[in-house]
């Protein structure tokens, strides 16, 4: 009886050991949170409000995302195309810009360059277009991991990596040869 | 084999999806390939894991659940081929959630291909461990980031300085590995690879103090040298935007810049030159341009002082500002914003254009410049300012109107030249947009407007009149209710009439309609109702004539369904009815409210203090400082400070709780303001302004009668929940005050005080079975000759004693004659401190007030 009592408290005692860390672990991943991080997601969504593509690069639930993204939509295409580009959303900033029935939209800290981040947004676009040829809301969806790769070769934790659209394609272009 | 597991491509699955009209359709698709990729899954079919996955990723940004797939990704992350390892990291990078088993368990994975031979892999890993690593992987995997960011192929060099970002936001003390890594990537000539060093030395830089000043030294003239080499770099196709060669890395650098700049005199001076010349040279017909004058100026406002330099980035903000495109407007009302610590005259100066912005078309514009209008107002334009803006609330769009108002209401507060200006512009914003005004607010406005008396006229009769207009906004409807009760009689009489004013003819039973309309106004809430309901009674005194008419009104409430209403309806129709002889005082107007105590007490909830012009605090008539009374503005708002907000507990502030206990003041020492909230609050000694000869013919009246008042068991029958306060004070009313029966211990009679004119006795009596109670009969003898009237006894106690006053047997004291009254006395301490009191007398003789004050401390032991 007296060894099924110790067993139960090493059990116990680990128990609570390997919790400790995970709380330190969760009150670090909220101070980083609050730290300034750049984009903080990129999301394409068409004239509909259809969600075409998302990339985030904080994490949040299912249902967090779907509220967001529920929001910045019905806010973003409610703007007609004389209104700024910019719009202050909880505690974003979005920087969205369309392109024929297309809506990109990226979810930035409030003290990013806006301007840059819509020069990024042309950038996107352009090397998309260059990989596709006239990107369109099709090329997207059926080619969504490609869509994706471009994504991550060129923003990286929310920090702009590459600039050049053949630096960018290069991978990509690679992957394409070997199938 | 399976039947789903062969499933759709995944093309067909997106036509599907696209095909469905509805989203149960959409639902039910994804349903049926969520179900076929489950038994794929656990058939551990390897021909589909790529295509599953990459069906998962397309349901996932759907919005569905796809928790069940992240196994799958793990798989595909330890097979050898590139394009699973490829897939597996996207689905790894999107799908994961932040729990850490499984994480833990891609770290073993990440650390093989972290040392993979094939350099395309080794780049995958790095960049699903810079999007998803946390601080355990970081302390593991930091040493491989390190060697790879002198790794030979430059697209694995940038996207460890990347990693290393992430790696030191998750754990900030192994930034100083990274110092020099970082400080080597800054000399590369590779912009991906630069770009990402900038960053890193930037993110260095925000969690190490001794980093910075090492890059300072080290680094300011390399970065000043690679800014130049880039603005002035002949065209290159590769990295070109409209003419500029890479703006993002302008930018970036431009950011660092700031950051070693900032608070160093020799950074900044070495840095002066090529900020004068992105700043004078860069174009700026296109956003490229644009972007990085917009990074530029916010270097040059954030580095150390340069006179020259901070013009011309002040000049391009001005530029920005008249510029068509409404991007560029936005930034530089963002820019001015934080201009404005640096320079606030230079600001100033726009104040027109930005007033501008605020009636733009853009919600987005118009909220920038309103937040920057806010804090460019001071004493000196706020006139003209709050003249625009509340303009401006008249045809501004619904959802602006919010902000708007609190805007305009606060900078009103803040700089109001003088309390009239301030009163019109509160005014005016009420019966603009009152449903926007925040309770605060109006709290605020009717504080200054009890301490302002001479503008107590002015500010009734422009609440008539906007009542008239804007009858739907309830604020400014429950402002007017309220100083109509306290004023009506200034809004009759046209009294206190100032130059500016057009006279107006309101007549006694006009003031009652406008209150009746209030009261049955379909838009009109419980707050609003009930605090129209003690107005009528205020008005019911002020006005004899209205008396009947008002007495009707309030009876119609008495059958309402809110019990608050029925409540006080009940109260107020017995008050009026049976209890004439007390209305007067009862309804006394309010005492000042004092600003400080209201300020102060708003400041604990509310940035923004209230500080009025006129500071002074002014006494009321009778000459007795203000005490703190603010809690009797909250009479009728929802937020009593009472835990209940009954009515039990709104007559027993109308009527002064503190009557039974003194305002909490530490020590034996019954406390002086006590007391003189209760002189406040019942005006004693003060002849009431509309105290006419027919009250006093009823109180006379009620002196002679000897019958019993009719007795106040109906109310209690009709209502059943009627305040316990109200009964005491009225029940006493009868002529002979409930004397104590049973036999307790006898303690000796004392005479408690004694002049010239005046003798009180106090008679103890016990209930045995309560030590701690103390029933005192107090006789009042007149000394005089003289009749008193108004007679008036009060008594204050310290904190642990607790004290009930019966009403007196009169208030009139016949020459020679004595009069009566009981208390109750409850010692918390008792057989540790005995009783003491402190008591005051006023009376009249000849209507001539007198007072008597004095302490009783001659308390017979052991009570």
């Amino acid at each position: 009886v007296n060894l099924q009592h110790k067993e139960e408290e090493v059990k116990t005692q680990r128990s609570e050991s390997s919790e400790k860390p995970k709380e330190k672990e969760k009150s670090q991943f909220e101070e980083l949170r609050s730290l300034k991080m750049g984009i903080r997601f990129i999301l394409m969504v068409n004239k509909q409000g259809q969600t075409r593509l998302a990339q985030y690069y904080e994490w949040l639930t299912l249902e967090e995302r779907r509220a967001l993204e529920g929001e910045i939509v019905r806010k973003c295409l409610a703007r007609n195309d004389q209104q700024c580009s910019f719009v202050e959303h909880r505690n974003y900033k979005i920087v969205y810009r369309r392109y024929a029935s297309l809506f990109f939209m990226v979810g930035v800290d409030d003290d990013e360059n806006e301007l840059a981040i819509l020069e990024f947004i042309h950038l996107l676009v352009e090397t998309m277009d260059k990989h596709f040829g006239n990107v369109c809301e099709l090329d997207i969806m059926f080619h969504l991991e490609k869509a994706h790769f471009m994504l991550e070769e060129m923003v990286m934790n929310g920090c702009i990596v590459e600039t050049s659209k053949a630096n960018i394609l290069s991978p990509i272009q690679l992957m394409d040869k070997a199938h | 084999m399976n039947p789903f597991s062969s499933g759709t491509r995944l093309s067909d699955m997106i036509r599907a999806i696209r095909a469905s009209k509805t989203a149960a359709e959409e639902r039910a698709v994804v349903r049926k390939e969520c179900a076929a990729i489950r038994a794929s899954i656990n058939e551990n079919d390897q021909d589909y894991r790529h295509r599953d996955l990459a069906k998962l990723m397309f349901i996932h940004m759907l919005g569905y659940p796809t928790h069940f797939g992240q196994m799958e990704c793990l798989k595909l992350i330890a097979s050898p081929g590139f394009p699973e390892k490829r897939i597996g990291y996207l689905g790894l990078m999107l799908l994961l959630d932040e729990r850490q088993e499984v994480l833990m368990l891609v770290t073993n994975s990440l650390k093989q291909d972290l040392n993979h031979t094939n350099q395309y892999i080794v780049g995958l890993a790095l960049c699903a461990l810079g999007n998803i690593c946390s601080a355990e992987m970081a302390r593991d995997l930091a040493p491989e980031v390190e060697r790879l960011l002198k790794f030979r192929d430059p697209n694995i060099r940038k996207k460890a300085a990347l990693c290393a970002i992430r790696i030191i936001r998750k754990v900030p003390d192994l930034s100083e590995n990274f110092i020099n890594p970082g400080a080597a990537l800054l000399k590369e000539k590779h912009h991906g690879v630069l770009i990402t060093g900038v960053h890193l030395c930037t993110e260095i830089c925000s969690v190490s103090s001794e980093a910075l000043e090492y890059f300072r030294k080290k680094c300011t003239e390399g970065l000043v040298k690679t800014l130049r080499d880039i603005a002035n770099s002949p065209y290159s196709p590769e990295y070109d935007v409209a003419g500029i060669t890479d703006p993002f890395l302008h930018i970036r650098l431009l950011k660092l810049l700031r950051v070693l700049g900032q608070g160093d005199a020799d950074a900044s001076d070495c840095m002066n030159d090529i900020l004068a010349q992105v700043a004078s040279k860069t174009e700026s017909n296109k956003n490229a341009g644009n972007a990085i004058l917009y990074e530029c100026v916010q270097t040059i406002m954030s580095i150390e002082e340069n006179g020259g330099l901070r013009v011309l980035a002040i000049n391009i903000l001005g530029k920005f500002l008249s510029n068509r495109d409404n991007n560029i407007r936005y930034v530089a009302l963002n820019m001015l914003m934080r201009a404005l610590t640096v320079d606030s005259q230079a600001v100033q100066r726009h104040r027109a254009t930005i007033l501008e912005c605020v009636k733009d078309s853009d919600a987005s514009i118009q909220k920038r410049a309103l937040e920057l209008i806010y804090l460019l107002v001071n004493e000196n334009n706020v006139e003209p300012l709050a003249k625009e803006l509340i303009e401006y609330l008249e045809v501004s769009e619904q959802d602006f109107k919010e902000d708007l108002t609190a805007k305009i209401c606060s900078i009103v507060e803040k700089f109001a030249p003088e309390k009239i200006w301030y009163i019109d512009q509160m005014l005016k914003v009420l019966s603009e947009a009152g449903t926007y005004v925040k309770e605060d607010v109006w709290h605020a406005l009717i504080v200054v407007i009890t301490n302002a008396p001479h503008l107590h006229g002015y500010t009734v009769r422009a609440l008539y009149r906007a009542l008239h207009t804007s009858c739907e906004q309830e604020t400014l409807v429950r402002v007017a209710i309220w100083c109509i009760g306290e004023y009506a009689d200034l809004l009759v009489n046209n009294a206190g009439m100032l130059d500016l004013e057009d006279p107006i003819t309101v007549t006694e039973s006009d003031a009652v309609d406008v209150i009746e309309t209030a009261i049955k106004h379909h838009t009109s809430d419980v707050t609003t109702k009930a605090m129209a309901l003690i107005a009528l009674l205020k008005i019911s005194s002020r006005f004899p004539s209205c008396s009947e008419r008002v007495k009707s009104i309030i009876g119609q409430n008495k059958g309402s369904f809110v019990l608050e209403l029925q409540q006080r309806s009940m109260e107020f129709s017995s008050v009026i009815q049976k209890h004439q002889n007390i209305r007067s005082s009862l309804v006394e107007r309010m005492p000042v409210l004092d600003e400080a105590t209201f300020s102060g007490r708003r400041a604990g909830s509310l940035p923004a203090a209230v500080s009025t012009s006129g500071k002074s605090s002014l006494s009321i008539p009778n000459g007795v400082a203000t005490a703190p009374l603010v809690d009797l503005l909250d009479l009728g708002s929802d937020d009593t400070p009472a835990p209940t907000s009954s009515g039990a507990n709104f007559l027993q502030d109308l009527l002064g709780g503190d009557l039974m206990q003194p305002s909490a003041q530490p020590g034996m020492q019954p406390s002086q303001a006590g007391a003189d909230i209760l002189l406040d609050l019942l005006s004693i000694g003060t002849p009431a302004p509309v105290q006419n000869g027919s009250t006093n013919g009823d109180l006379l009246s009620m002196q002679d009668n000897n019958a019993p008042i009719a007795s106040l068991d109906t109310i209690s029958s009709t209502s059943p929940t009627a305040s316990s306060s109200m009964m005491d004070l009225l029940d006493g009313f009868g002529p002979t005050p409930p004397t104590s029966e049973d036999k307790g211990p006898t303690y000796p009679s004392i005479v408690a005080f004694e002049s010239s004119s005046l003798k009180i006795e106090f008679n103890f009596t016990k209930q045995s079975e309560n030590p701690q109670t103390t029933d005192i009969v107090a006789n009042f003898s007149n000394l005089s000759p003289n009749v008193y009237t108004d007679f008036l006894f009060q008594a204050a106690v310290p904190k642990f004693l607790q004290l009930h006053l019966d009403p007196a047997s009169s208030n009139t004291l016949p020459a020679n004659g004595s009069i009566k009254q009981t208390m109750r006395v409850t010692n918390s301490q008792h057989g540790k401190k005995p009783i003491v009191m402190r008591m005051r007398v006023g009376y009249k003789i000849n209507g001539k007030d007198v007072l008597e004050e004095g302490q009783i401390n001659n308390f017979p032991r052991g009570i």
